[in-house]
């Protein structure tokens, strides 16, 4: 049986882990992210271009450094609101898409989605080595994946379609999709 | 292509609404920096001599400094510069924060202001599109509720907004301009804002910086980062923990105030609070800074965390950083440092300096007792009530008044020297903490310091903490210490410097008032000077270079980090001409406004021993080093030599110098 055969892969995690109590506002992280990524490298810099934001409001004490993630075509539907310590944050807040809601995380000329990309190549992310203040510290983590198993969720995922669809429409999908891409 | 600045100003006709965005020669890069350096050269081409003040004719520059929205740590000073309304010289203060690099990404390097707007405005810059925009619905407000409620109006969380109170409103001589945990308060620029009409500033930018010569530049701000990260793991020695470390005094940190709190004289200036600090206050001082304090904050790119986030229960928050913590309480006698907090929210909202608003208060209350000053002054009308009787009470109050300018108030306004002249009577020995018209620490001392005489006497900033720093403050005990400290001392520009450190001794023939000797007191003002010009012309907090000992920026990297940005090649030699163009041109625009040798001394009781012969030997000395006369005007020679010829024929002109090159006429 060839699930005797599994082959453990390993993977590496990279992690930043955020201490936003620790973070004293300097925005040092945008500032070094933006040379980074600017084309030659640290030819211009521009919080604006960040993949890392420190969302900043002083007086209510509110100092959260967020990562740009995923783009995403459509906003959520409803947005919370949390209470943490007394203090009131919107939920976007927290949130490192690429959103139609707002300009954060989008190059400002070419409205074009940013992600962060851990500054592959690099030690650790410039954000990172640049926060001396240990508000962002990082951590790489193996992790041991089993493709076997991975290899049962496409299945079961796809038997579920196939239930549900059809195996004609399902494959008729996945050709059209292979196209595309 | 323009290199770490954007080749452009912002010029705005408060009076006509015009909005301009004027290309600058790059030439004046060249000769003056930015900053500091091209804001005086601005001031000297287009502000008449003879120009008052509150004239319509006087300028309000804001100004970044060539590095700042750079990646250099630390590089994000705004330089605010006019003539002063309290000094009538120059009037250059600073302030660190957010706004000068969001000034730059919004693309221009200074905004010049001239004339005033007939009615309250406030300015709104988003990238190219810039506005002046009603404030009548903000006048009376705070500060730092005017920030907030600008950011929201214009629903921009990531502008940063500069503005003034109601003290700037009214034309106090001590308003500040506030932004963020940030002030420009010295000298009362903030008073030249209000008498134009602005009554903010919002700037928001999302262009991009250009560096010259990326690797090289990223390099130096990498080893300056690590430097920092390094130096805060090892305080200098055998000093004091407030000069051992970098950045501003860290008094938001600190809570042990025992040397403050017992070793300045408080009061107006007067009295040492001997054995002050007991366990008791001490317990009480750590409780209470440790509750209102929120958190340790810092300006834009800059690890160091000089400020703090200030929630007093009961009242709006806001930001304090350095001294404004103690100088409330102790001035008025208080013990309890919560006073003191609550105090400063008010100052901080009506926008008033917190070195020389406490000391004209005491002042005023010295008066009193003095009985120049009656009840009467501090009586009660139909609008405020009489002036209460306890330390804390009476100091509200008369904030009040002197923000609201009534009664008393209206007088105290303009400063302790002018509100003497004003009062009569004798109050004019009162006002016995000033030079050049403007407050200092109040701190008195026994012997003579050569370097700080020097120091007090000629810096152009008329405050001792914008020109004093990189050499100790005093002696150090034993062989070994000095052996010590001048071991990795990689930042003086010469050798002999350490060796002054070597051979200075508290007693003896090596110690004050004869050494530092008069030559080499002269070299190390110098040296201070030098750092600190440099600092305002590249907007690089002092905090980080000029001010601590042993900081991470100094004359040894600047050159190649200034090169590197710019695509500029300046080499140390270069870099110190462009220091000697930039102190001379300064020191010229106010000789041109009649600043002379006369003016330039120490408060009497600045020291207890003084040395009358030595102390004219010692500005003898400083003057011929700098290449100025005996009445301190910088030469023909000196200017012509640095391409400063535009001077000497106006001083020629004027009569401020004359052929003879040894004497002046005016």
């Amino acid at each position: 049986m060839h699930q005797e055969k599994i082959e453990k892969n390993k993977k590496i995690i990279k992690t930043v882990k955020v201490d936003v109590d620790l973070c004293n506002g300097c925005k040092a992280c945008e500032v070094v992210c933006s040379a980074f990524h600017a084309v030659p490298k640290y030819s211009s810099n521009n919080p604006a271009r960040s993949r890392i934001r420190v969302v900043r409001d002083p007086i209510r004490d509110i100092y959260v450094p967020v990562f740009a993630g995923e783009y995403t075509p459509a906003e959520c539907m409803g947005r919370d609101k949390y209470i943490i310590d007394g203090k009131e944050y919107d939920e976007c807040t927290f949130c490192r898409a690429a959103c139609p809601s707002r300009d954060l995380f989008k190059e400002p000329d070419s409205g074009l989605p940013l992600r962060c990309d851990m500054c592959e190549g690099e030690d650790m992310p410039k954000c990172v080595e640049w926060c001396i203040t240990d508000a962002l510290t990082y951590e790489e983590r193996e992790e041991e994946m089993d493709e076997e198993v991975e290899q049962e969720e496409i299945d079961k995922g796809l038997e579920a379609m196939i239930d549900k669809y059809g195996l004609d429409k399902v494959l008729d999908t996945v050709a059209r999709m292979s196209i595309k891409e | 292509m323009r290199y770490a600045e954007t080749g452009y100003n912002l010029e705005i006709d408060l009076a006509t609404g015009s909005i301009e965005r004027i290309e600058t020669d790059p030439k004046e890069t060249e000769l003056y920096l930015g900053g500091l350096g091209t804001n005086a050269k601005i001031l000297w081409d287009r502000v008449p001599a003879d120009v008052d003040p509150f004239s319509p004719d006087n300028l309000l520059i804001f100004s970044t400094g060539l590095l700042c929205g750079t990646p250099a740590p630390g590089a994000n000073r705004t330089i605010i510069s006019t003539y002063s309304p309290q000094t009538l010289l120059m009037g250059y203060s600073m302030m660190g924060g957010f706004f000068a690099p969001e000034l730059k990404h919004a693309g221009y390097d200074k905004i010049i202001f001239r004339n005033k707007s007939p009615k309250l405005i406030y300015i709104w810059i988003n990238n190219d599109k810039v506005e002046i925009r009603d404030a009548s619905h903000l006048q009376g407000k705070g500060a730092v509720e005017t920030q907030e409620l600008i950011k929201e109006e214009l629903n921009e969380p990531n502008a940063h907004v500069a503005a003034i109170g109601l003290a700037g409103e009214n034309r106090v001589f001590t308003a500040s301009i506030e932004q963020g945990r940030s002030s420009a308060s010295r000298l009362g620029i903030g008073a030249v804002m209000g008498d134009k009409g602005i009554k903010a500033i919002a700037v928001r930018g999302t262009k991009d910086v250009n560096i010259a010569r990326p690797e090289d530049f990223y390099k130096i701000c990498k080893d300056v980062l690590e430097y920092i990260d390094d130096r805060n793991d090892k305080p200098v020695p055998n000093v004091m923990p407030i000069l051992a470390g970098l950045g501003s005094p860290q008094e938001m940190l600190h809570v042990d105030e025992k040397w403050h709190t017992e070793n300045f004289m408080w009061g107006n200036a007067r009295v040492r609070r001997r054995d002050f600090w007991n366990d008791e206050v001490e317990k009480m001082w750590k409780d209470t800074q440790e509750t209102v304090r929120t958190r340790l904050i810092s300006c834009y790119n800059c690890p160091m965390k000089c400020g703090a986030i200030i929630s007093v229960p009961g009242i709006s928050t806001y930001m304090m950083k350095c001294f404004s913590k103690l100088t409330y309480t102790m001035a008025a006698f208080v013990d309890d440092i919560d006073f003191g907090f609550r105090i400063a929210q008010r100052a901080t909202e009506y926008g008033v300096d917190g070195f020389s608003t406490p000391q004209i208060m005491a002042f005023a209350f010295e008066l009193k007792e003095a009985g120049i000053l009656t009840d009467e002054d501090f009586a009660g009308t139909d609008t405020y009530e009489a002036c209460p009787s306890d330390n804390q009470g009476r100091f509200f109050w008369l904030l009040d008044r002197i923000v609201r300018r009534e009664g008393i108030g209206d007088i105290l306004a303009e400063g302790t020297y002018w509100a003497a002249e004003k009062i009569g009577k004798g109050a004019e020995e009162y006002a016995h903490n000033n030079i050049k018209k403007h407050e200092q620490l109040p701190l008195k001392l026994g012997m003579l310091n050569p370097v700080y005489y020097l120091m007090y006497c000629t810096g152009e900033k008329i405050n001792i903490t914008q020109i004093e720093g990189q050499f100790p403050q005093a002696p150090f005990a034993t062989i070994e210490e000095r052996e010590d400290f001048i071991k990795d001392w990689i930042q003086v520009p010469d050798e002999k410097f350490k060796k002054y450190v070597m051979d200075w001794e508290f007693r003896g023939e090596f110690s004050n008032p004869y050494y530092p000797t008069p030559e080499i007191a002269t070299d190390i003002v110098d040296w201070q000077e030098m750092m600190h010009y440099i600092d305002d012309a590249l907007g690089v907090c002092a905090g980080l270079s000029s001010f601590p000992l042993k900081p991470p920026y100094h004359i040894h990297n600047y050159p190649d980090l200034i090169s590197a940005a710019t695509g500029m090649d300046v080499d140390e030699e270069g870099l110190k001409q462009i220091y000697r163009r930039n102190r001379n041109l300064v020191r010229s625009i106010n000789i041109r406004r009649g600043l002379r040798r006369v003016d330039e001394k120490p408060p009497e009781d600045h020291w207890k021993k003084r040395f009358p012969e030595l102390e004219e030997k010692l500005l003898d000395t400083y003057y011929e080093f700098k290449g100025w006369n005996n009445d301190g005007i910088p030469t023909k020679e000196t200017l012509d030599s640095l391409s400063l010829d535009y001077i000497s024929e106006d001083f020629l002109e004027r009569g401020i110098l004359t052929d003879d090159k040894d004497t002046s006429s005016k």
